[in-house]
């Protein structure tokens, strides 16, 4: 056994798109520990709830994370709802949730390029980037933003999405399922893709629950949890909604967990368009939330449960506003699949748990 | 035009941002905008990088590995700040771990604003860097032009 070295890893590295240094302890090319060091993008934005009042914080919670931005300002939307007891009218939560499951979309095939990228396979992660620039058509035809959608406010959604466009974002989904369909057997049939993650950083399914973990980083180790089933919002109007679960529990599971969302997502959204009811998109908002109100709710966002949580004060400005967001929960499950693993592994383990830095930090 | 403008290299660090912009600084270089047909390519190395694309504000525990990462760059070199945050901490900027836009830290050559920053600015910041980049690169040709004759 060789001596035991510190390398340095990130916080700019080609393979991170967002900054994240971890050390790692390395011995005979075997990593025997790892030990991260966040706090490169943190911003402090949980404390601007003091500066700004619970309808422009929206804003702010959207900027939490890029990728992740349409669910954090539902997330955050919904909470105040809740601390405020307002109604959202039904064709507004049909909306919020197509909008979602498109962000969902968008996000999945981003990490599968990533994934992609990380076993240097680029021509499928330019592929994988194409089809999800239709996606972010979609977004920019419905709210006229392709990252930042600012479509969502407490009450309602600022925007409807008319009948002829519901029908062309089914239309422009079905087109992709079929060239989806190329990529996914690609990424899953391919000898030296499974070469590359084939048990490799393997979570039992013990350590996933013993470690919290969420999403589908969580659900590659069979853990039956995703915050949709739940059924809230315009998700108790699906007629059949189970979590895509698989046991082996290594990084390819974990792209096969992935690569099944997208389609669940697709369906999601058929299923929504064909059933979305008529109606108000908003409701008004008057006053501000009660002295000493609280309010919590989870969400499930691309990358895993979202837990929010909100405190009135009797002023327009939230007394505390805190956002757990799914990539700070799965850190203890990243550092326990890189022990033990190669070091020219160690990439391919960071990018399977999707990690998004910028939701962890705030 | 250089040999560097013609085919200008990139790095790209993400300073405090929310990902929005760094996402749309690796779709300009997809399928779609496709600036790497326009011999754009993103690089890890800052050796190898003309063009340093920034996202996000700095802070304090970012400003120094912003600060290495330029000072690794060798001249010419041209920073565009992309999106608000970069150009000055946009949306953020009164909260308590921002210190403002990356000209706090280092010189920036071009700003391209927006949040998230579109393709097509990032597009237009990068062909607006590429000019300051032959510039700069005939200024320093200059420079040892003159030392020669002196000595």
């Amino acid at each position: 056994m060789g001596k035991a070295t510190v390398i340095p890893f990130g916080p700019q590295h080609p393979v991170l798109p967002e900054p994240l240094h971890l050390d790692l302890v390395v011995q005979d090319e075997t990593v025997i520990d790892c030990l991260p060091q966040i706090g490169f993008i943190h911003r402090g934005l949980e404390k601007l709830v003091e500066k700004r009042d619970y309808n422009q914080f929206i804003y702010v919670a959207e900027r939490i994370c890029g990728i992740c931005a349409m669910g954090h300002s539902l997330g955050y939307a919904e909470t105040v709802e809740e601390l405020m007891g307002v109604e959202v009218p039904k064709r507004a939560e049909y909306l919020r949730v197509i909008w979602h499951e498109l962000s969902r979309i968008h996000s999945h095939l981003l990490w599968l390029g990533l994934a992609a990228d990380a076993f240097g396979f680029e021509s499928l992660f330019m592929h994988c980037w194409r089809l999800r620039e239709r996606v972010l058509d979609l977004f920019e035809k419905t709210t006229g933003g392709r990252v930042i959608l600012s479509v969502v406010k407490v009450g309602g959604v600022v925007r409807d999405i008319d009948g002829a466009m519901l029908r062309e974002i089914v239309a422009v989904l079905e087109g992709l399922e079929a060239e989806y369909a190329t990529i996914v057997s690609t990424l899953l049939t391919d000898a030296s893709i499974k070469n590359r993650t084939v048990g490799v950083g393997v979570i039992s399914h013990e350590e996933a629950l013993d470690l919290s973990m969420v999403g589908p980083f969580a659900r590659a180790s069979a853990v039956n949890y995703d915050c949709r089933m739940l059924g809230r919002g315009a998700y108790g109007d699906l007629s059949d909604f189970q979590p895509i679960l698989d046991t082996q529990g290594d990084c390819y599971a974990r792209i096969k967990v992935r690569c099944s969302e997208v389609l669940q997502s697709i369906a999601i959204i058929k299923e929504l368009v064909a059933k979305i009811p008529t109606g108000d998109i908003a409701v008004d908002v008057k006053g501000s939330p009660a002295d000493g109100s609280q309010a919590s709710n989870v969400l499930e966002q691309p990358r895993g449960e979202c837990y929010y949580y909100a405190r009135g004060n009797g002023s327009k400005n939230l007394e505390r506003m805190r956002m757990r967001t799914p990539t700070s929960q799965n850190l203890a499950g990243m550092v326990a699949a890189l022990k033990g693993c190669d070091l020219a592994d160690v990439n391919m383990i960071i990018l399977t748990i999707d990690p998004c830095v910028s939701c962890t930090e705030r | 035009m250089g040999y560097a403008s013609r085919s200008p290299w990139v790095i790209h660090y993400d300073g405090s941002s929310c990902n929005g912009c760094d996402i749309e600084v690796l779709a300009t270089l997809c399928p779609g905008f496709d600036g790497e047909r326009f011999g754009v390519v993103n690089t890890g190395n800052p050796k190898h990088a003309d063009i340093f694309l920034v996202t996000g504000s700095v802070n304090e525990q970012n400003i120094d590995v912003v600060r290495q990462i330029y000072d690794q760059m060798v001249e010419p070199k041209v920073v565009v700040a992309c999106g608000i945050c970069a150009c000055s901490g946009g949306v953020f900027h009164d909260c308590y771990n921002v210190i403002g836009g990356v000209d706090q830290a280092i010189p920036v050559d071009v700003y391209a604003p927006g949040c998230a920053v579109r393709p097509e600015t990032l597009i237009d910041a990068i062909v607006a860097g590429v000019k300051v980049l032959d510039e700069k690169e005939a200024a320093l040709k200059e420079q040892k032009r003159a030392a020669k004759k002196e000595r």
